[in-house]
């Protein structure tokens, strides 16, 4: 199917881009990488007025990083991160969750940005952000501000942006060389969107530990405290972890779920 | 009784200079018209398919700056100022030449609609993971669906090309 018509609106800067979303209401979308916009205008699940390119701001591209943080434009698309072309501030994570994140053709052009405003409760990012206690940076056009990213998503497809606000960079703490984690998403076919997903991470050097569940109806949930990993190792602690999640799903995504933290606390005692 | 007068919107369209091929193409579309569509019907560059239009079959895969893209997901405007090459644009590339025999060898292609998209993300792999493995080509053509060969050949293909590659590497060397 074709898309509705829109007006296509480039802006070459996050001002600008703040002042056009103001301007279009409900009817004005910002569009980064398209690739999941693109589908959802194709099959007109979304009828917008306009949209906004952000491809002509330059602020919003590269990854700058210093002792503690790296920090990514929104629009740091999930090739780069695969590619090493933007650094891994998580030892290794990073760079493979983006390798897993639908196709290649799909990677070179979606971005970090778009996958979190996007919001899909199955999106790679959407649970990696959380896990790893990353830190959004949006702007109303003049004055910036930080939002936790476990706190970022609402529901699905929805975030904590409010109307006339742009996500510019995202800000991830470095975690040490001695970090570990684990990553596992179930699909039955490669590429698909998630169907369970969980995730963890360890780091000896300041005692982070971090688990995320992914892929759920809404947000991802985050669990952090001291003495996760010991959980997570026992079968008991692991349907201690399940049980307010699995609580809203259906049996097979349930089991799905299990399965994935099972694998998670196996990866992570492997790695230990 | 009369037929009911429908009301369609006005056609809105805009001016761009699109750079396909290594060739400057003037034209005029609406925003919505997705490149796919654009490339076909005003470029007349056919060798580029359109399958499922969200995104996951492939068969639209198109190179951008020289890496594989999806062209049904987004408006031809989007790709002013960008090299775009379809596969018209691997006539005489020796690369395309090797894929194109290995996939005549090993079957890789039947009614032939996935092939070009199948073609645009192989020689991506072959050029970028010259490692790759049959798990990982697997991985890497995942994003293009077939639905008359069962992948096997398509695989093979690939496998060929990679490791005629790896040959001709090493005789260089020596």
């Amino acid at each position: 199917m074709k898309s509705v018509a829109y007006e296509l609106d480039r802006v070459d800067s996050a001002q600008a881009a703040a002042r056009a979303l103001r301007a279009g209401g409900w009817g004005a979308k910002a569009t980064a990488g398209g690739q999941s916009l693109g589908a959802m205008l194709n099959l007109r699940l979304a009828q917008p007025e306009t949209l906004i390119d952000l491809d002509g701001i330059a602020e919003l591209r590269g990854a700058t990083q210093d002792e503690k943080f790296v920090t990514y434009g929104a629009m740091t698309t999930h090739a780069q991160v695969e590619d090493g072309l933007a650094p891994d501030a998580a030892n290794g994570l990073m760079a493979k969750v983006a390798r897993g994140i639908a196709y290649r053709a799909v990677r070179n052009r979606g971005t970090m940005g778009g996958s979190l405003c996007h919001a899909d409760p199955a999106a790679d990012w959407v649970s990696t952000m959380p896990l790893l206690d990353a830190t959004l940076i949006v702007t109303n056009g003049e004055t910036p501000r930080a939002i936790a990213a476990p706190q970022f998503m609402t529901a699905a497809f929805e975030t904590q942006l409010l109307e006339g606000e742009l996500l510019t960079h995202i800000r991830v703490p470095k975690r040490s060389p001695a970090t570990r984690w684990s990553y596992r998403k179930f699909c039955r076919k490669t590429g698909e969107f998630a169907h369970a997903l969980a995730a963890a991470v360890y780091d000896p050097q300041d005692g982070t530990e971090r688990l995320v569940f992914g892929a759920l109806d809404g947000a991802p949930q985050v669990v952090a405290r001291a003495g996760l990993m010991k959980e997570l190792a026992s079968e008991a602690g692991r349907a201690a972890l399940l049980a307010p999640v699995i609580a809203t799903l259906d049996s097979t995504r349930a089991a799905m779920l299990a399965e994935m933290l099972r694998l998670v606390a196996l990866d992570m005692e492997k790695s230990a | 009784m009369s037929a009911p007068k429908l009301e369609f919107p006005p056609v809105v369209e805009v001016g761009i200079a699109l750079e396909v091929n290594d060739r400057r193409y003037e034209l005029t579309v609406e925003p919505r018209a997705i490149l796919a569509d654009v490339l076909r019907e005003q470029c007349g560059l056919t060798a580029t398919h359109i399958g499922c239009e969200h995104g996951v079959c492939g068969a639209c895969t198109v190179m951008v700056d020289g890496a594989p893209q999806r062209s049904c997901l987004q408006s031809a405007v989007r790709f002013q100022g960008k090299h775009v090459e379809t596969l018209e644009a691997y006539a005489d590339d020796l690369v395309m030449a090797q894929l194109r025999q290995a996939f005549t060898a090993e079957h890789a292609l039947q009614c032939g609609y996935c092939t070009p998209g199948m073609l645009i993300t192989a020689r991506d792999i072959v050029t970028r993971l010259p490692q790759a493995d049959e798990e990982r080509i697997r991985e890497e053509l995942a994003g293009n669906l077939c639905r008359c060969t069962g992948y096997n050949g398509i695989v093979r293909a690939v496998q060929r090309v990679l490791r005629e590659r790896a040959a001709s590497k090493v005789t260089h060397a020596a």
